[in-house]
């Protein structure tokens, strides 16, 4: 039995996504239909340590959820996660000068690795960067001279004798504070946020502009890449999405809606608006639709912990691109093919502009996406198999197996498909999250935060 | 002579579209996407405007934007049933309850 274990482990390697058997351990939000639109989450994030898991909403509220430490006694699971601090970090605005709404919406969330007790967080809306401090508060002093224990002034010609305040016990009181607002410096509407490997900079990307902050200094902000063209109306592209590299301090990537990457490397010019690196997968001119250029378009990018890889997100597909190979990725996995003898449809509920995200596992051998009808996908790069699962209240007891599901493109439907003309299009898992080191995932349906672990013996 | 009927499932999405949609791709496809998403939170109210509108149209209804997919910004009126509430969320977020 140890031998058989260990040979399975040998050739599938850790993690790997259908080896894996997915639980349900947790879903965070209201039960009812009646989504109310601030409840929509907008964005979910581990911490590096993967013991804190925070999540954004459209209504400009951060939730940090706190993994409690681990029972030894009962070893069935891993550690819930739980309400640790929450606080409303954005608030609805309107640029009267431009006659513009901004948005509370949060549209990323990323840790700063810890260096002290507190934690430190950026979040981001369309127009304004905030660094957040979460830190804990569990002592308080007590035995002032002139104080009461309520905080009423003492007379101070009825003190006698001095003495000394000690902190006590208290509580534990978790407090979000923010430390820097990072404000004014975008034009157009921020979609990612990305903090260099110095831990002293990062980025922000609006639809035509990056650019480069000091984590301590708020009123200046270098730019560098510009892609607004002199003449509006020859406007052909906009940034999608953009990330520094996880170990080389001087490069970071960005995507375009045209399905290309773009790797920079600062070191070069002040100004990175010449590339180093053009990914971009050749196309086929006759198979050229009015769709081609919106479903190429990447929704999101995202290196892989080592730093070798990149992995694009587009409408149909995942790709992932070997760093020294610009011509095409070295793999390719479908996510919804089926979907592409329904474009017209999708088209016009708009479906089709829906920018879902991907992540990597710890290991990088997993990748994961998500679909609709509540569905989510995981391709296992080493076995090449891969996984639709559901998230869905309806498999909600914990440590049960999720069943695999499986969509039905044409023709006859097996018993237990799903034929495309059912699933729901209003149901998309647009955010999920991997843990740095564990399997455990979290999957954001509209307004539902679902935790799933891989069943522990 | 055999003929090649076989479309690819996106060109006959493409025909679909473009029956629907006559005057659609007439301008360069990219921009009208591509603008309208910079313009997103763009919201114009001349009250001026409005109430001369309203004064002027008492019992014919107001323009409303074209269910065609062509209009890149509306040229309808907006109402104030239009512009959404912007309060901010006072109540706290249901995943923390």
């Amino acid at each position: 039995m140890f031998l058989k274990f260990s040979l399975h482990s040998m050739f599938y390697g850790a993690g790997g996504g259908n080896d894996i058997q997915w639980c349900f351990s947790q879903v965070k939000g209201a039960v009812d239909d009646d989504v109310a639109e601030a409840d929509i989450i907008s964005t979910v994030e581990f911490n590096h340590s993967g013991e804190l898991l925070a999540t954004g909403d459209k209504g400009g509220r951060v939730v940090i959820f706190q993994q409690e430490q681990e029972n030894k006694i009962q070893s069935h699971s891993r550690g819930e996660y739980n309400v640790y601090s929450t606080f409303q970090s954005h608030e609805p605005e309107f640029d009267y000068l431009k006659s513009l709404e901004i948005e509370e919406k949060i549209n990323k969330i990323r840790w700063l690795p810890q260096k002290n007790a507190a934690q430190f967080l950026l979040s981001t809306n369309d127009k304004t960067i905030k660094l957040w401090k979460i830190s804990e508060r569990d002592k308080r002093p007590e035995g002032y001279n002139l104080k009461e224990e309520d905080g009423r002034y003492r007379d101070p010609t009825t003190v006698t004798t001095l003495r000394v305040p000690v902190f006590r016990p208290m509580d534990l009181m978790v407090e979000a504070s923010p430390r820097r607002i990072f404000a004014n410096a975008h034009t157009y509407h921020i979609n990612s946020i990305s903090i260099n490997s110095d831990y002293e900079t990062y980025l922000s990307a609006d639809d035509l502009r990056i650019n480069l902050w000091h984590l301590e200094i708020t009123d200046r902000s270098f730019n560098i890449v510009d892609i607004k063209p002199a003449n509006m109306e020859e406007l052909t592209e906009v940034i999608t999405a953009a990330e520094f590299h996880p170990n080389s301090c001087n490069t970071f990537v960005y995507s375009s809606s045209k399905g290309t990457i773009r790797l920079c490397d600062m070191r070069a010019s002040a100004l990175c608006d010449r590339h180093s690196k053009l990914f971009e997968e050749p196309e086929d001119p006759s198979n050229r639709s009015f769709f081609s250029e919106i479903i190429s378009s990447i929704s999101d990018v995202k290196f892989s912990h080592s730093g070798r890889y990149m992995m694009t997100r587009d409408y149909l597909s995942v790709k992932i691109w070997d760093l020294n190979m610009e011509n095409r990725p070295v793999e390719t996995y479908q996510v919804h093919e089926y979907l592409r003898s329904k474009l017209c449809s999708l088209y016009e509920n708009d479906c089709i502009f829906d920018k879902f995200e991907c992540c990597w596992n710890g290991s990088d051998s997993v990748v994961m996406t998500g679909s609709y009808n509540n569905f989510f996908r995981m391709f296992d790069r080493n076995t090449k198999r891969d996984i639709t699962l559901e998230a869905s209240r309806e498999n909600n007891k914990p440590r049960t197996v999720l069943k695999p599901r499986k969509v039905c493109a044409s023709g006859k439907r097996k018993k237990d498909e799903i034929s495309v003309d059912s699933l729901d299009f209003n149901k998309k898992i647009l955010h999920t999250a991997w843990h740095p080191k564990e399997n455990i995932i979290a999957v954001a349906t509209t307004n539902n935060l679902y935790i799933f672990q891989d069943k522990v013996n | 002579e055999m003929e090649d009927k076989v479309t690819s499932p996106e060109k006959a999405e493409e025909a679909k579209l473009k029956a629907r949609y006559p005057h659609l791709g007439q301008k360069p496809g990219g921009s009208d996407f591509l603008r309208k998403r910079l313009q997103k939170g763009q919201k114009y109210f001349d009250s001026g405007d409005y109430n001369m509108a309203k004064a002027k149209m008492k019992n014919k209804q107001l323009p409303t934007a074209a269910p065609d997919k062509t209009e890149v910004t509306g040229d309808h009126i907006p109402t104030p049933q239009d512009l959404p509430q912007r309060k901010p969320s006072l109540v706290a977020s249901k995943l923390a309850g």
